[in-house]
């Protein structure tokens, strides 16, 4: 991704900053500035608490190029506490321990550099809630 | 909605599917389109509409309107280039047809047509997953191999299916594919090698998915009341619709339920005036094993969770209750994405005509064909007619 991409993205990839639509209620990550149920406009800052369960998971063999050092590596949906599915990868678990419908929660991780010494991405990851 | 004509597809021409490192984008595509134009005894049309998914990334050429009308000798006619990932060559098929049925054109060639071996491996690897989302997927490291398992995953969990059970769509298209001259695998596989194929991305491994290869196809399209001058059997297109969900899988209500390929599949019945028992052929998009078993639910074959048991029961062969990939389908006629859904149509049009050879679904009148974008973000369904 690009870096004015990156920049663009910085509060939903560091903070989980979604938004709220106030005609509606629903809880929208990530950010869309439509209303998916009503269609209304909808762009009311909402910060998701990073707690959900894994709806799914897939453990990442062959990777794209830029995830190719990382591999394997297991990826998810994760079913937000407050509605929304947030797709990222899952982090500090042993992949045989994931579990359909396990706790997690959100951290900030390196996801990828660009190229030897290029710019480090951040973002979330979600990992085994710590009780 | 106001008059429209009745629309035929009066020729086809196909290309072998697979590795033509000996020919260019423009080449594979001009072949595709000439084979169309003697099929259909004619050498002039009106429009051509190419689908294609990534000339630009991976055969490193755009403008393709008129660089393949340039190329192929139909130099000054309109031309354009129409891109919905996976369903390109179906999107394109689409806009012929709006042509034709609005009266704004009468002979229209439809070329689908991809060129993916330009580019190393890895390359294409990376731009395959161009149409999932690139802030919310991509840039997490997902890739559109890695959403299909996703989906696959949770599938098997709520319905309680192993990876064994998901043999036979990958068995069934190998083994129509030995009796298709234009396929890339001709080779039948067992239900042992897809269960041990190495894992691309757990659970889906390499026997489960689609090979990605270069290929190009072409279809000519004329008004229904002057098919009968150019070819004895016109197959007619009964139903053309195309319908979108969002662009990510997690947005997804039911990430379960192809909502696109569902609601194309539903209104084109409606405009067809038939039902799925009607259906004797089902061209469906199985660029992974989970993928056929979806649409077999959306296009109304069987009950949510139900798809993969009529694969397990024998049901989607040649003489089942609904034969799907009846020359090879994605997994082994091969996956030239842009050009794919024009294979599709091309394939059940051989079905219509009688012309499938030992592959032939007896007495086939009304084919189902549907081509899908990234995970389901597009659906195109077009239903057509045999000629009686």
């Amino acid at each position: 991704m690009s870096l004015p991409a990156v920049w663009r993205t910085r509060k939903q990839r560091y903070a989980l900053m979604g938004e709220i639509c106030k005609k509606c209620g629903v809880k929208i990550f990530p950010p869309r500035d439509v209303c998916p149920e009503c269609s209304k406009p909808a762009q009311t800052p909402y910060s998701f608490s990073g707690k959900g369960v894994v709806y799914s998971f897939a453990t990442v063999y062959q990777a794209p190029e830029e995830f190719e050092e990382y591999a394997p590596y297991t990826v998810a949906i994760v079913k937000l506490e407050e509605g929304p599915m947030v797709t990222a990868q899952l982090t500090d678990v042993d992949p045989e321990e994931v579990k359909i419908g396990m706790p997690v929660e959100m951290v900030t991780r390196k996801l990828y550099e660009e190229g030897k010494g290029g710019v480090i991405h951040y973002g979330y990851k979600f990992r085994p809630c710590i009780e | 909605m106001r008059r429209r004509r009745e629309v035929a597809i009066i020729g086809i021409g196909q290309t072998r599917v697979g590795e033509h490192w000996d020919k260019s984008i423009k080449q594979l595509a001009a072949e595709a389109i000439l084979a169309a134009l003697k099929d259909a005894k004619i050498d002039r049309v009106d429009t051509l509409y190419v689908g294609n998914a990534l000339s630009g990334e991976l055969a490193f050429q755009e403008h393709l309107g008129a660089a393949i009308a340039d190329f192929a000798g139909l130099r000054p006619i309109e031309a354009l280039k129409v891109e919905a990932a996976g369903a390109s060559g179906a999107a394109a098929l689409r806009l012929g047809y709006l042509a034709v049925a609005g009266g704004l054109a009468d002979f229209v060639l439809v070329c689908g047509v991809e060129k993916v071996t330009d580019s190393p491996a890895e390359k294409v690897i990376s731009a395959l997953s161009l149409s999932i989302d690139g802030e919310y997927e991509r840039e997490m490291g997902l890739s559109f191999v890695a959403l299909n398992a996703l989906i696959m995953r949770r599938y098997m969990h709520e319905f309680g299916y192993e990876l064994k059970d998901f043999a036979n769509f990958s068995v069934n298209a190998h083994k129509n594919a030995v009796n298709n001259p234009h396929a890339m695998f001709r080779n039948p596989i067992t239900e042992k090698a897809f269960v041990e194929a190495r894992m691309v991305v757990e659970p889906i491994n390499l026997l489960d998915s689609s090979p990605v290869a270069d290929g190009a196809a072409a279809l000519v399209l004329c008004p229904m009341d002057m098919a009968r001058d150019f070819s004895a059997r016109p197959v007619r297109i009964a139903s053309s619709v195309v319908a979108t969900d969002t662009l990510a899988l997690h947005d997804r209500k039911d990430p379960l339920f192809l909502e696109a390929a569902y609601l194309s599949a539903k209104r084109a019945y409606e405009i067809a005036g038939i039902k799925p028992e009607d259906i004797d052929l089902f061209e469906l998009n199985d660029s992974f094993t989970i993928m056929a078993a979806l649409s077999l639910e959306a296009a109304g074959f069987a009950e949510k969770g139900k798809g993969v048991k009529l694969a397990m029961d024998g049901e989607i062969a040649i003489d089942g209750r609904i034969p799907i990939s009846t020359m090879g389908g994605l997994k082994a006629r091969g996956n030239p994405l842009g050009a794919t859904g024009v294979y599709q149509v091309a394939e059940a049009v051989l079905q219509l005509r009688y012309e499938a050879g030992p592959n032939q679904v007896k007495d086939a009148h009304w084919a189902l064909v549907q081509s899908i974008g990234g995970t389901g973000g597009t659906a195109v369904t077009h239903i057509l007619e045999g000629p009686d």
